[in-house]
């Protein structure tokens, strides 16, 4: 058994999944370029009140309650991409049949899916979730499918059999909608199949074939003597007994949503809108292919970045420390791409693992786009998800706790819009004997393994004397008696000055000598007599420099 | 009101029989004496009665419920956990002392029994002093320790930074120790923290397995702590002693390069403890610490 899912007036179809209030409203698709713009598309409202397709732009506009959108290809393949999503969530096998009709194939999905109606309402329920009012229908073979969802409106099941008796009412129109629609054929072709569809319709006007039953009752020689081989294949589609087998395509590796804005964008707070809108239908999708994501991508258009006025501005352009903050791991540094009037604007946000949660994700990117502002009007917005598989993980009882991997990546982020995103995380130490060798990292606790009990710190070992650091380095002045050191005098903190009461040292390294940063310097610690207290400090002397710092002290 | 009624009772002599509510109320020979003498038959004051509305939701003294004993971990110094019992859990917990008193010594002790166990901890590092080879050598995971680095400006511009960062992390939950380190604010503006604030992060705590501790350079929390350690303070007066004690070696005629700083002794004292039910006696013990290359 086949199913096929059919979305009628698919551009305005698109155009309501980007824009949901529009639904109750008169709305007209116009394409073309101005002034010649014509009414390609139009809702059943704007038609009860004369809008019809082929009106010019200017009429339309007449129309005082109509509301007009231009056609957007964008969102038109973005709806596309989420109807196959759809159909692939029910079945691996999918024809992407027309840009608004997708085809399943339904072999042995009825043990995993219910029978053959549940599935149907099940698709007609999917799809109504992202956004797409769409036909379903359900027959033995994918044309009569794709006819019965062509022609009537809702879940259709058409028992195996009867295909004739429940095509037979539907005008013979619907064999000819639809199909000069397919990808990937040229004009030319198109314009071919067009003319030579109009040429057999009129012929079967002329007859008085109004309907697939009056068709499929012509004797089969006498109307291949007249219409040849199509004529035949038209029959066999009336009788809905035509056999072929499904085209499937691949799954997506990519799951994007985007939105062309009618009036550029210049706050955070609508763009927030927007962006919740993407994030719950690109979840939907992965959510109905059983997925999550690790990686968002956000590509924002911007206008014209050298006009934009920074006092209307509220992004702002971003500083060069902003850029330098974001050369983190977790987020890549803002790129921007600038060809013509318009600029790309690029953000991605890694996660630690898959999440499935656009709450989380929209905080997130909140987060980010304050920290990382665009910097200019926007003016079309994609957002693309990395599809990966959802984590499996089963919390144990006995296990240490641990941060709820969400929660952590939310407070990580609003702790980096706090301090600075490199000013959090932890630490990795790197191979140098440079003091304070380290870098700073993505924050991402391995799960805690139930092993056999490790020694605990302490149990069998003394604690470890540690150092306190001073970032950046004290400079000091130090004064030496006979050539050893006796006295420190330290401007910036009164606590690190005072007479050397014990010294022990130098040690001397170097380092790096190769580079341009290269290193040497002399080490002491030394105990330091202030006010009534003794303190150890690390004393250094920086040896090509030739200043005098306190690093830090034994604490 | 119910008060007034009680307060009557009261006033005649009866005694009060408190029962519990919807049990069968046994006739007394002394009621039905009453009823006989004309009154209205009293009828013996359930718990109900005696409850005035507003009071509905208040437990009496005797029924409040024990808090339960907080769970102890190890501070990772043997010394320690004999002198404290260890640190508790859901519970704030103080660690105070000037500078070289060994504050940080006992921090990184910490955090290496609790990443050592397999615990996610976080270093609020008011000053950005972490010292990352003290860390390594003290035995941290470094994996396991999410640090948060503040001060990058002024002090009090890093103590809010602090403050806030650690709202974010008790309401996010999850972690073993939250550790904030104070240890080199000056004693002016960490005391800037208003006592509220203590209040609120004791409250987030509570009743969660994260240890909340602060090192700091004297005590700011004030009763909302329920441990406080102090660490010894170096004295001139004894230094040359006390330097000796802490393999200094300073009575050695030995040039500064034939020295080496081997490690650091640290005297701690037990200030309080709410804990106990009992007062907690004062208690110090002395400790000892080696340096990463003393071996």
């Amino acid at each position: 058994m086949f199913a096929c899912i059919f979305v009628p007036n698919f551009p305005v179809a698109a155009v309501f999944r980007a824009e949901p209030e529009l639904r109750a409203r008169a709305v007209a698709i116009f394409e073309g370029k101005p002034p010649l713009e014509k009414v390609f598309a139009v809702n059943e409202s704007a038609g009860r009140i004369g809008i019809t397709p082929g009106m010019t732009k200017a009429q339309a506009e007449l129309c005082s309650e109509l509301t007009l959108r231009p056609r957007s290809l964008l969102q038109e393949s973005v709806a596309h991409a989420a109807l196959l999503n759809c159909s692939q969530s029910f079945s691996p096998c999918v024809e992407d049949a027309a840009a608004d009709t997708a085809i399943l194939d339904l072999a042995g999905m009825e043990s995993l899916f219910g029978s053959l109606p549940e599935i149907a309402h099940n698709l007609f329920r999917c799809a109504a979730t992202l956004g797409l009012d769409g036909n379903v229908a359900v027959a033995s073979n994918p044309d009569a499918a794709v006819l019965a969802a062509r022609g009537f409106s809702g879940v259709t099941v058409i028992p195996s059999g009867q295909e004739a008796d429940s095509l037979g009412s539907l005008p013979v129109e619907v064999l000819f909608a639809g199909w000069i629609e397919k990808e990937g054929e040229g004009k030319k072709k198109e314009d071919e199949q067009q003319k030579e569809s109009v040429r057999l319709l009129a012929t079967l006007e002329r007859w008085g074939i109004r309907d697939l039953r009056a068709l499929a009752a012509l004797p089969e020689v006498a109307l291949s003597e007249r219409l040849g081989q199509e004529g035949l294949r038209l029959q066999q589609l009336a009788r809905g007994a035509a056999s072929r087998t499904l085209v499937p395509v691949e799954a997506l590796a990519v799951f994007e949503e985007a939105i062309e804005l009618e009036y550029p964008i210049m706050l955070l707070e609508p763009l927030a809108f927007l962006l919740n809108r993407l994030l719950e239908q690109i979840c939907t999708r992965l959510a109905a292919r059983a997925l999550a994501t690790q990686e968002l991508r956000l590509t924002l258009e911007l206008e014209n970045l050298a006009g934009a006025d920074p006092q209307l501005d509220t992004f702002g352009i971003p500083s060069e420390s902003d850029a330098a903050h974001s050369a983190t791991q977790s987020q890549l540094p803002a790129q921007h791409f600038i060809s013509g009037r318009q600029s790309k604007f690029c953000r991605t946000l890694r996660l630690p693992l898959p999440m499935l949660d656009p709450k989380l994700f929209l905080k997130l990117l909140q987060l980010d786009l304050n920290a990382h502002p665009p910097g200019a009007p926007i003016l079309k917005i994609r957002l693309a998800a990395e599809p990966a598989r959802p984590r499996s993980a089963q919390g144990g009882l006995f296990l240490p706790p641990s941060p709820e991997p969400e929660k952590l990546e939310l407070t990580l982020a609003r702790i980096a819009g706090l301090v600075g995103e490199p000013r959090v995380g932890s630490l990795e130490l790197l191979d140098t004997h440079r003091a304070d060798g380290f870098r700073m990292r993505r924050f991402m606790p391995e799960p805690a393994q139930k092993t056999k009990r490790q020694e605990v710190a302490g149990e069998g070992k003394s604690a470890v004397a540690a150092l306190r650091r001073f970032r950046p380095p004290l400079r000091v002045t130090v004064t030496l008696e006979n050539g050893e050191l006796a006295h420190v005098l330290c401007s910036k903190k009164k606590e690190a000055q005072g007479s050397v009461l014990w010294k022990a040292g130098p040690w001397r390294s170097s380092g790096d000598w190769w580079e341009r940063e290269a290193w040497a310097r002399d080490e002491w610690d030394i105990a330091l007599q202030n006010a009534d207290s003794v303190a150890l400090y690390r004393l250094v002397h920086d040896l090509l420099g030739g200043s005098w710092f306190v690093e830090g002290t034994y604490d | 009101m119910s008060s007034a009624v009680v307060s009557t009772s009261a006033a005649q002599g009866r005694p009060f029989v408190f029962i519990e509510e919807g049990a069968e109320v046994c006739p007394q020979p002394s009621e039905a004496k009453l009823c006989t003498e004309g009154r209205p038959p009293q009828r013996a004051f359930s718990t109900s009665t005696f409850t005035d509305a507003r009071l509905a939701g208040v437990t009496s003294a005797s029924r409040l419920a024990v808090r339960p004993a907080a769970e102890m971990v190890s501070s990772g110094i043997a010394a320690m956990d004999a002198l404290t019992g260890g640190l508790p859990r859901g519970c704030l917990t103080e660690i105070c002392g000037p500078a070289s008193s060994g504050r940080t010594t006992l921090l990184l002790a910490v955090l290496a029994a609790a990443t050592q166990r397999g615990e996610c901890c976080v270093l609020v590092d008011a000053s950005d002093a972490l010292d990352p080879q003290s860390a390594a050598d003290a035995g941290v995971e470094l994996d396991r320790l999410l640090w948060v680095r503040c001060g990058e400006n002024s002090p009090e511009k890093s103590l809010e930074q602090l403050l806030r960062a650690t709202d974010l992390l008790l309401e996010s939950g999850g972690f073993g120790l939250i550790a904030l380190d104070l240890g080199d604010l000056p004693p002016q503006v960490a005391r800037r923290i208003p006592l509220t604030t203590w209040f609120r992060f004791r409250r987030a705590v509570e009743h969660t397995p994260t240890v909340l501790l602060a090192v700091e350079r004297q005590s700011i929390a004030g009763s909302c702590s329920s441990l406080l350690i102090k660490l010894g303070l170096i004295k001139l007066a004894s230094s040359e002693d006390r330097i000796s004690e802490q393999h200094l070696d300073s009575q050695s005629p030995l040039p500064s390069q034939a020295q080496l700083l081997t490690g650091l002794e640290i005297t701690a004292e037990l200030v309080r403890s709410r804990l106990d039910r009992k007062p907690v006696r004062s208690a110090e013990i002395t400790f000892a610490s080696k340096t990463a290359w003393a071996g």
